[in-house]
């Protein structure tokens, strides 16, 4: 066991999946302080073992604030599974002198991939005619009816970061025409800039969501902007479902207001809005759109990096400077 | 035009704007409102001069030879496998087929079988509206951006999917009659070398007699139990039967599909398999394509019977 204690200490409360899914790729490297499996309420086993822990590996689920980082008092890295690391108090960090990581572009493709993918379902209809010829009705009803042509469609991306970049990379190729909000222009690219969202959904025939939850873009997609989109128009969301005035989208979906939407997130998930349940221009998808092993991977990838570049007094690999 | 005699033997679409089309400027005989549809070509066989086709419904041997004036074959698909265009040749009548409006669409299907294949998109649907998310988050899935894309036909179609899949940073490989040099694509001179270094294979050259079940059991096999299998050509490309055996084996990893051996019939042992996406040829399924498939058509026999040169002639 000599070698185990050797390897540098890293507490986890919960296991984020790709952490799971990637174990021997941590434990080769790192001994694991593993909280969820102790008898012990946590605070107990903190204090009982967790008092030297320099490197907190964490789930979106454990929210980081004063209340846990006063039981760990030599505390330095928090490493965050997730792109966002909301669940991560970052000014008590900060305060602390505590880094923060978080997955950087580990995620960026799987996710714009579920993005296009949403995009081209409810414009082509592919799920509802999926499950159109499953129930036997092609060759009883007879044709389904006709979707809407991708190419050339204008395409709005709301949060023009790495996850939307990737998206406008991938809709170029179908030919798709990409305008953009977000918080700031990027000058390095030729897509043009809308510096409000609803001109950029005047502007547009799909707005797809990409960009993080603030403060700022809660409830941004609204009943202005759903309007200025119009009733050819289609959202796709994979961002978070409060960006999004659900109960405003649904109303337009109902009225016929945009023609459909495809939705990865929302407001209260597990639960959707009933009237969703029925619609054949949506489609609808439960939080997934990290969810592969090759993004899982990488996401353990990055967070190995981050802990071996902060044992090894390099520099972090993706700090989050807020 | 409208005493010239124009011969269907299906409706094209679930629009009804080629049929508004056709009946404004000719006489359309529409074989599928009569009960005796040999009876109804009797009767009228001498009169027609034109039929309007499309990718199920061509016209073969038999046919062509029933009707003594028959001038053109306007098809409303780009395919033409369903026209026996050696007959055609021989007695000088003239095909038409609608090239190039369709190619994004067909190509857009392509893809977006795919994603919804490795991503499960249509299953992922079917999870969240029969409330199974509260029970549970859904499973891990494959990612589709950086596998190989593996594409029979280099066509106007197989192209447009290469350059989809390319902004996905998709390697591309190929099968094609002739090797394309200018391409910077990888070439493969056998369809199952092709498959065996592909993560999924799309089927996207015209049907031939060559190209008939061009996906046997030896590509299914070398494609595997993590490759997918995207038909956007014609069921005929696929020998159907082998294909269904193998998803039901887990031979193969999984398959979208637009087209089948016998449509609209579906393999019904298809239905449970959550590894399938299955669409009722649907490639250029959208308003904008199918309008501009029309007017081609329209554009064709018009040109026709003005003795002006055709618009998109295949023979």
């Amino acid at each position: 066991m000599a070698e185990l204690l050797d390897l540098p200490e890293v507490l986890i409360i919960q296991p984020p999946p790709p952490f799971t899914s990637f174990e021997s790729d941590f434990t080769q490297k790192f001994n694991i302080l593993r909280a969820w499996e102790s008898s012990l309420p946590l605070d107990q086993f903190l204090t009982t073992h967790a008092q030297s822990v320099q490197a907190l590996l964490c789930h979106v689920f454990t929210p980081v604030n004063g209340d846990l980082l006063r039981l760990l008092p030599a505390l330095k890295l928090v490493v965050s599974v997730s792109t966002g690391a909301n669940h991560v108090d970052k000014a008590e960090c900060r305060r602390r002198g505590i880094a923060v990581t978080n997955a950087g572009n580990a995620y960026s493709e799987d996710v714009a991939d579920m993005a296009v993918g949403l995009f081209i379902d409810v414009n082509r209809i592919i799920s509802a005619a999926d499950w159109y010829v499953r129930r036997g009705l092609w060759s009883s009803k007879g044709d389904y009816p006709l979707g809407s042509k991708i190419s050339g469609k204008r395409v709005g991306i709301v949060g023009l970061g790495n996850i939307g970049y990737e998206v406008a990379k991938r809709l170029e190729g179908f030919g798709c025409k990409i305008s953009y909000n977000s918080r700031s222009e990027r000058p390095s690219l030729s897509y043009p800039f809308y510096s409000n969202v609803c001109e950029l959904a005047a502007n547009s025939d799909a707005l797809i969501i990409c960009c993080a939850l603030t403060d700022q873009t809660r409830h941004m997609i609204n009943k202005e902007v759903l309007s200025a989109l119009g009733k050819d128009g289609v959202v796709v969301n994979i961002g978070r479902g409060a960006i999004i005035d659900e109960k405003e989208l649904v109303k337009c979906l109902v009225n016929g207001e945009i023609r459909g939407a495809g939705l990865d997130v929302f407001e209260n998930e597990p639960h959707i809005p009933k009237e969703l349940v029925a619609m054949d221009n949506v489609v609808l998808s439960p939080h997934k759109a990290v969810l592969t092993l090759e993004s899982f991977k990488r996401g353990s990838e990055v967070m190995i990096a981050n802990l071996e570049a902060f044992f090894s007094n390099k520099p972090l690999v993706t700090p989050v400077m807020d | 035009m409208d005493s010239i005699d124009v011969f269907m033997q299906v409706p094209t679409s679930i629009s009804a704007y080629l049929e508004q089309e056709l009946d404004k400027r000719f006489n359309v005989l529409k074989l599928w409102t009569v009960p005796n549809k040999t009876q109804f070509i009797k009767d009228n066989s001498s009169s027609i001069r034109a039929i309007v086709g499309h990718g199920g419904a061509g016209a073969d041997a038999e046919l062509i030879d029933s009707l003594p004036n028959l001038e053109i074959i306007s098809s409303f698909s780009v395919g033409t496998d369903k026209i026996d265009l050696k007959k055609c040749k021989e007695k000088g009548i003239r095909v038409t087929n609608t090239p190039d409006v369709l190619t994004d669409d067909v190509a857009d299907i392509a893809i977006g079988l795919a994603l919804a294949v490795m991503r499960r998109l249509c299953e992922s649907d079917r999870y969240v509206r029969s409330g199974q998310w509260k029970k549970g988050n859904y499973k891990l899935t494959t990612k589709f951006t950086g596998k190989t894309v593996g594409i029979i036909g280099l066509g106007r179609i197989g192209k447009a999917v290469a350059k989809r899949a390319e902004a996905f940073s998709c390697p591309i490989a190929y099968f094609s009659r002739t090797e394309k040099p200018e391409l910077k694509y990888k070439y493969y001179p056998t369809v199952v070398e092709l498959a065996s270094n592909c993560d999924v294979l799309v089927v996207a050259c015209p049907l031939t007699e060559e190209t008939r079940h061009i996906i046997n059991r030896e590509v299914i096999d070398a494609l595997g139990p993590k490759g997918v299998l995207i038909n956007i050509g014609r069921g005929h490309h696929v020998d159907e039967p082998e294909l269904v055996s193998a998803l039901l084996e887990g031979r193969l990893g999984g398959a979208g599909l637009d087209v089948y051996q016998n449509e609209p019939e579906v393999p019904e042992q298809l239905f449970g398999l959550e590894n399938m996406v299955l669409l009722p040829h649907a490639g250029s399924g959208t308003t904008e394509t199918r309008n501009a498939m029309a007017d081609l058509v329209i554009g064709n026999l018009e040109a026709h019977f003005l003795n002006k040169p055709l618009l998109t002639p295949v023979v």
